[in-house]
């Protein structure tokens, strides 16, 4: 097979302009597929990566969230006596027992209000997630309406950056320190003295309990014990399935919404390439018959005319995630739709939403090339030759 | 005695257009020697391009046989004989037909990609087919910014540059005016003398056709030779 990759491509710059919004086409719908997947894609990392391996959160029975989760005390004093659960070198479980409300708080730049989640956590929390780091100011004191605040939350919400207060649960809470998580959700969180917080919002209960293993092996059994235990009500969940399960409806609908928009897109793309392809085997009949009468071949022909289109869409491609790729710079933040709470995520890339938009990207150049190359590879030579083009 | 290249058994050619039967070629019996240079005249319409298409094997005849070099043209399939063609015959069209984007080297490098030559020796052959019709210096060139003229030596060096066994043309000479025209003629008469390349041309040109040393007619399809 000979393919006439030179000619194809000198015909495409030939073309100049057809070529180029031809290519712009599948620029602007490559851009936003790869978009949606590189939206989703930031989404599933932010919450994928809150939790860890080793870790397991226990919340009731059928509540789905930790928020709608009520755990009494008692219930706690039982599961913090399980086995399985890790001890720090003083002889402590490495446990902790919180809550998790969800305040009303306007944004900085717009002034318009969105829930935030506010955990209250205890001093065994930072040991038993490593990931969370104070970068500015300290931990607060216990006892006080000390409050940490998450890194996102801090810069998105008022009253929360560093020495700032935040009104909630009829107190005034000051901010005394930064925390960062490596981008996970906890940065999209406020963080208080949990005992403080049952006391202001009135809530004798906790919503949740996370604590580590001694090894991440032990989880099967310990789930096991805990689900089957009389006394307790409880789900058992490793961390990090717990936090990603919670990703999946947002991602989920996220992806479903970009498809559509991407198919619906990409027909207005196709019918592009195809006008264009067609225009271009009308005017070049007789070339196409000069080329079949010079010995190449119906496949030749109808491949060069593949290529051609493929060579552009392909280009278009390139152009539209080189176009999103820039996206990354940009924060933007969504509803948890578990949470309802504000979850601020980037676009991320990855080599496969790469490869995935330039797959995507050729197949709308082969389905658009496909008839007009069809239609090249049937003409019959002697009737190509007498064409006027 | 020179050897027969082609040979037309009783070939008649007939198109259809919309179910009615269009003949224009009848019986036609025909002998190319190897080596001849051939002028086919006749006026319009009497099925001289369409009798070179059929020695081409661009088409296919409705009754009779095209046999060439003892081959006949009619057992090939349709890829064996776009092969065939690549091989025995170089093709000059009344307009040229040059493809706009390539230069004057990559027009002629063409029918090259065909074969299993290596990139320098393509590249040697297209330099020597250039030469010859006198473009050395043209080679950069794309088909608009060059006469006529040259672009029809442009095409004969693409007809030539496979060294093929036939030559044909169709009416080479038909869009040019009469001093490019004569260039062209005595080009193809030199090719014909100094190559021993065997040539079939169509032309209404009287004078073109002095050139040649064989002349057939051909009138509503019937042929005679002169
Ligand atoms: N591909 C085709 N389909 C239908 N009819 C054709 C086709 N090619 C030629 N014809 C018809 O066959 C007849 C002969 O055509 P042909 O082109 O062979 O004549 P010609 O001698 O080359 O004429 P000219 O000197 O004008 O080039 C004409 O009536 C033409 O209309
Ligand atoms: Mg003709």
């Amino acid at each position: 097979m000979h393919l006439l990759f030179g000619y194809s491509y000198k015909n495409i710059i030939a073309r100049k302009l057809t070529s180029l919004f031809s290519m712009l086409g599948v620029a602007l719908v490559v851009f936003v597929f790869a978009a949606v997947l590189m939206l989703s894609h930031g989404l599933e990392q932010t919450l994928v990566d809150t939790g860890s391996d080793d870790n397991v959160i226990v919340i009731r029975r059928a509540s789905q969230t930790e928020v709608q989760s009520i755990l009494p005390r008692d219930i706690a004093n039982i599961v913090k006596a399980d086995p399985a659960i890790a001890h720090d070198t003083a002889g402590a479980p490495i446990f902790t027992n919180e809550i998790l409300v969800l305040i009303n708080q306007p944004k900085r730049n717009s002034n318009e209000p969105s829930n935030v989640p506010v955990r209250g956590v205890t001093p065994m929390s930072l040991k038993v997630r490593p990931t969370v780091n104070i970068v500015e100011g300290r931990m607060w004191h216990e006892g006080t309406s000390e409050i940490i605040a998450g890194a996102k939350v801090a810069k998105t919400f008022q009253g929360c950056g560093l020495g700032e207060t935040v009104r909630f649960g009829m107190r005034d809470w000051t901010v005394v320190g930064i925390f960062e998580a490596e981008g996970s959700g906890f940065e999209s969180e406020l963080w208080g003295d949990v005992n403080q917080l049952m006391d202001a919002f009135g809530r004798p209960v906790f919503s949740s309990l996370t604590m580590q293993l001694k090894a991440p092996g032990d989880f099967e059994a310990m789930k096991a014990r805990l689900e089957q235990d009389p006394r307790l009500t409880v789900e058992v969940h490793r961390e990090k399935e717990y936090y990603a399960e919670q990703a999946r409806i947002t991602t989920t609908f996220i992806n479903i919404l970009g498809t559509v928009i991407s198919i619906v897109f990409s027909l207005g793309a196709i019918v592009g390439a195809m006008i264009t392809m067609y225009t271009t085997v009308a005017h070049r009949t007789r070339e196409i018959g000069t080329l079949r009468a010079l010995g190449f071949t119906r496949s030749t022909v109808l491949l060069t005319f593949l290529a051609e289109s493929v060579l552009m869409s392909f280009t278009g491609g390139v152009i539209g995630i080189f176009l999103a790729s820039f996206l990354r710079f940009f924060e933007v933040s969504t509803t948890n739709w578990d949470t309802f709470a504000e979850l601020a995520f980037s676009f991320e890339v990855s080599p496969s939403i790469i490869i995935g938009s330039l797959i995507f990207a050729v197949v709308m150049g082969i389905a658009g090339g496909f008839l007009p190359a069809v239609q090249a590879s049937r003409l019959r030579i002697v009737d190509a030759l007498r064409a006027k083009g | 005695m020179a050897e027969t290249l082609v040979k037309l058994e009783d070939v008649s050619k007939s198109y259809w257009r919309d179910s009615i039967e269009i003949p224009v070629l009848h019986h036609i019996n025909l002998e190319i020697l190897t080596g001849e240079f051939v002028a086919l005249m006749g006026p319009s319409g009497s099925g001289k391009t369409t009798l070179l298409n059929l020695i081409a094997g661009i088409d296919r005849p409705s009754q009779g046989r095209v046999i060439f070099e003892h081959e006949d043209l009619s057992t090939l399939s349709e890829g064996d004989l776009a092969r065939w063609r690549s091989r025995h015959i170089g093709f000059v069209f009344q307009f040229y037909n040059l493809m706009p984007v390539l230069t004057a080297f990559e027009n002629v490098e063409l029918p090259l990609l065909l074969t299993k030559l290596s990139r320098a020796e393509r590249h040697k052959q297209v330099e020597t087919a250039l030469a010859i019709v006198g473009l050395a210096d043209r080679m950069k060139h794309y088909p608009n910014q060059l006469s006529g003229g040259q672009e029809q030596r442009v095409a004969i060096a693409r007809a030539i540059v496979t060294d093929p066994d036939l030559i044909l043309a169709d009416e080479p000479t038909g869009d040019l005016d009469k001093q490019s025209a004569e260039e062209i003629m005595d080009l193809l008469a030199q090719l014909n003398k100094d190559f021993g390349k065997t040539i079939t041309m169509v032309t209404h040109d009287p004078r073109a056709a002095e050139h040649a040393r064989v002349i057939h007619r051909l009138d509503k399809g019937e042929l005679e030779t002169a």
